[in-house]
């Protein structure tokens, strides 16, 4: 590392370190942790656990092994937070050698080829999970009853392939299968472990712009354009779901919250911030509505995971004491 | 220059895949097995091996300014030859790769040696750098072929390694390529280095 | 020798007798190779026809090209009919349908596919004899050929509902096709078939 260049004296350290951002971001998941346990089970135990142990063990061996690096760096909390947020993207009954297969793309391929923290270009847990999305389609995407089931289990129907065929077909009345929208918010819908409650995952964003750790501009810029495209969706055409619905299912408030959000792949100034945020709730609308896989949350965030070097380098942070032109 | 050379420059030094990284367009797009990818660089070098032997025939009567064209008439006709002789003679080659083969006409590889090589030396000559440029190319998209056969299918040239359900289908998929290539191309850069 | 200098002339001479040729050269391997080609191409055809039709030899009449681009090709032992969707999940899906004289499938091959190796691609053996899906002994008729998903009475290829719609598509519009052109001959009978079908198709 380069020695920093910095101003005249005094300077304050504000306390903040990587390990504490990565652990703030991982005490913001518990609720919804605690949540999917709840729901799903001694399964959801095991694949956080597997998740989580797999991206620490592939990490320090990475390191270790074929960087040949003296500094470990397990100990920041980064590949404890990848495993976390591959396990929430991940069905409860998956089995465990594919868990391992995906944390090895998201730790191995997803961030140490790139050189480790910070010079990723792609969230590690977003690629792991697209990876075993387009490997193992099959198990990824059958998911367990849930405890509290709304809607027909056996047909593995999630309430993100009910609004996808209801657009297909052009038939309202499929929508009436889902649960209502105040059903979804409080998590009682079918899906990944991180996609089962809407309001836990917003009560652990809070807590992460309390804690200053992130700002309001990705996740509400994100959310905020779903709203108002799935709206006007709605608006024009009835077969297009309840935009409340589409914010409170699938992935989209995991990923607004807490992918989008990621330091290393998300744009630096706050104007960037917002225009990543639009083009990801924009995206999100169109794969799920005419694309070939009901979700896109995590498809439209790894897309402009890919812009944001462009982002940051139209819009720059303004330059502290720069002069403006007359 | 020493035709032996000349063959093994190709084949390693000059590798048209992981060094030049020339004619990608067929290296990403027909490797989803490793017979496809063997078929495609035979096909790609029997195509260079007569278009730089007819182009170090005729380099002197062609005058500069109209030597692409020229070059790409005989390149196309060649490809369109090749084409016909597979669709008559081996079905099972057209089947897999009948689309990519009209594509070998935009092949950089074929123009590129048109260009460096055999406009620039003897028919004999041309024809071993068509041979090793040819090679060349068709063991690394052999190799990246079964890479990705093996991890997408557990299986390769029929052999089967391990039960279908445990490959990642991404590795067969378009993604697959790219990211195989990748680390292929990391791992040729390190041994060359050591 | 000295290298032709780029004059008009040279140029136009070269180019053109390069072209000339090139021209013959493709002519000929092409009067070569035309014959082997046809050849090739009749005989899938015709293993394809014994295939879907289950007969070890079959007498092939003139082939039928209809409107709906489907294409008939009826034998002693049954049609087989060629038809298209275009909206698989990878884009075209051609399947050659064999249906016997009471319109049960005897059988059925992929002709042209650009599905997902590995997902759509498994419809070649899927809805084979046996297999999850199997849809030989249905008929179009008798049975609600759509995926279970849709009500139907067919198992979907896991994970690739898609392709498996396309595939059935192409099997009710090969039984269409094959309707369509008995009507010339039979009563409206068929005709309400065909109308009863399209409705549940929706």
């Amino acid at each position: 590392m380069n020695k920093p260049i910095i101003s005249l004296s005094p300077h304050v350290h504000g306390g903040d370190s990587v390990q504490k951002n990565m652990y703030g971001v991982c005490i913001a998941l518990l609720p919804a942790l605690l949540a999917s346990f709840y729901f799903f089970g001694l399964g959801a135990v095991v694949v956080m656990l597997t998740s989580v142990c797999a991206c620490v063990f592939f990490e320090w061996a990475i390191t270790k092994y074929i960087l040949k690096s003296e500094r470990l760096t397990i100990a920041d909390g980064s590949a404890i937070l990848t495993g976390l947020l591959l396990g929430f993207n991940l069905p409860s009954n998956l089995p465990i050698w594919i868990i391992v297969l995906g944390a090895l793309f998201a730790i191995g391929v997803g961030k140490m080829t790139f050189g480790g923290l910070g010079q990723n270009i792609f969230n590690p847990a977003l690629a792991g999970r697209v990876f075993l999305l387009f490997s193992f389609p099959v198990q990824m995407t059958t998911w367990p009853d849930n405890f509290n089931d709304a809607i027909d289990g056996a047909s593995g129907a999630t309430p993100l392939s009910l609004m996808q065929k209801a657009i297909l077909e052009k038939d309202a009345s499929i929508l009436n299968d889902l649960p209502s929208s105040f059903e979804m918010f409080l998590g009682q819908t079918e899906g990944s472990m991180g996609e089962v409650s809407a309001l836990l995952l917003m009560i652990g964003c809070a807590y992460m712009l309390w804690r200053k750790i992130i700002t309001w501009h990705i996740p509400v810029s994100i959310v905020a354009t779903v709203l108002v495209f799935a709206g006007l969706l709605h608006l024009a055409n009835p077969i297009y779901a309840n935009p409340l619905q589409v914010v409170f299912s699938g992935g989209l408030m995991l990923g607004a919250c807490f992918m989008a959000t990621d330091y290393v792949t998300s744009p630096m100034s706050h104007r960037g911030q917002l225009v990543y945020g639009v083009a990801i709730g924009l995206l999100t609308v169109i794969i799920r509505n005419w694309g070939a896989y009901p979700e896109g949350m995590s498809f439209a965030i790894i897309i402009m995971n890919a812009f944001t070097p462009l982002i940051n380098t139209y819009f720059k942070p303004k330059r502290f004491g720069e002069v403006i032109k007359k | 220059m020493n035709n032996i050379k000349v063959f093994l420059n190709g084949l390693i030094k000059e590798n048209p895949t992981f060094v030049l990284l020339l004619g990608m367009c067929p290296t990403l797009g027909t490797t989803s097995s490793a017979f496809n990818g063997m078929s495609m660089g035979l096909a790609t070098m029997a195509v260079l091996v007569f278009s730089n032997f007819i182009i170090a025939l005729i380099k002197n009567l062609i005058p500069d300014m109209v030597r692409i064209p020229s070059y790409i008439v005989v390149i196309a006709s060649l490809v369109t030859i090749l084409q016909m002789l597979i669709k008559a003679y081996a079905p099972a080659v057209d089947a897999s790769l009948g689309l990519f083969i009209p594509l070998i006409v935009v092949n950089c590889i074929i123009l590129g040696r048109a260009e460096a090589f055999a406009a620039k030396n003897g028919a004999i000559p041309s024809i071993f750098d068509g041979l090793g440029i040819g090679l060349g190319f068709t063991w690394a998209l052999t190799l990246l072929g079964a890479c990705r056969e093996i991890l997408g299918t557990g299986k390769v040239f029929g052999l089967t390694l391990f039960p279908e359900q445990y490959g990642a289908l991404l590795f067969v998929l378009a993604p697959g390529a790219f990211i195989v290539l990748g680390y292929l191309i990391a791992i040729f850069n390190k041994l060359k280095k050591a | 020798m000295k290298k032709l200098e780029s004059t008009l002339p040279n140029m136009v001479i070269v180019l053109t007798s390069i072209a000339v040729i090139a021209g013959l050269a493709l002519g000929y391997v092409n009067s070569v190779t035309a014959g082997p080609i046809e050849q090739i191409k009749a005989q899938q055809l015709s293993d394809g026809i014994k295939a879907v039709l289950n007969a070890d030899e079959v007498k092939v009449e003139a082939p039928d090209t209809l409107e709906s681009g489907a294409v008939l090709y009826r034998t002693d032992k049954g049609v087989a009919v060629q038809a298209t969707d275009p909206n698989g999940f990878g884009g075209k899906l051609t399947v050659l349908v064999g249906f016997d004289n009471e319109g049960t499938i005897q059988g059925y091959q992929i002709l042209e596919t650009s599905e997902t190796p590995g997902l759509g691609a498994k419809a070649d053996q899927w809805f084979q004899k046996g297999q999850k899906g199997d849809i030989i002994g249905m008929s179009p008729v008798r049975n609600n050929m759509t995926v279970s998903k849709d009500g139907g009475e067919v198992d979907a290829i896991t994970a690739s509902t898609i392709t498996s719609r396309a595939f059935l598509r192409c099997v009710n519009s090969a039984y269409e096709a094959l309707n369509t052109q008995k009507e010339d001959a039979q009563t409206g009978a068929t005709v309400q078939h065909n109308e009863e079908k399209e409705v549940t198709n929706e």
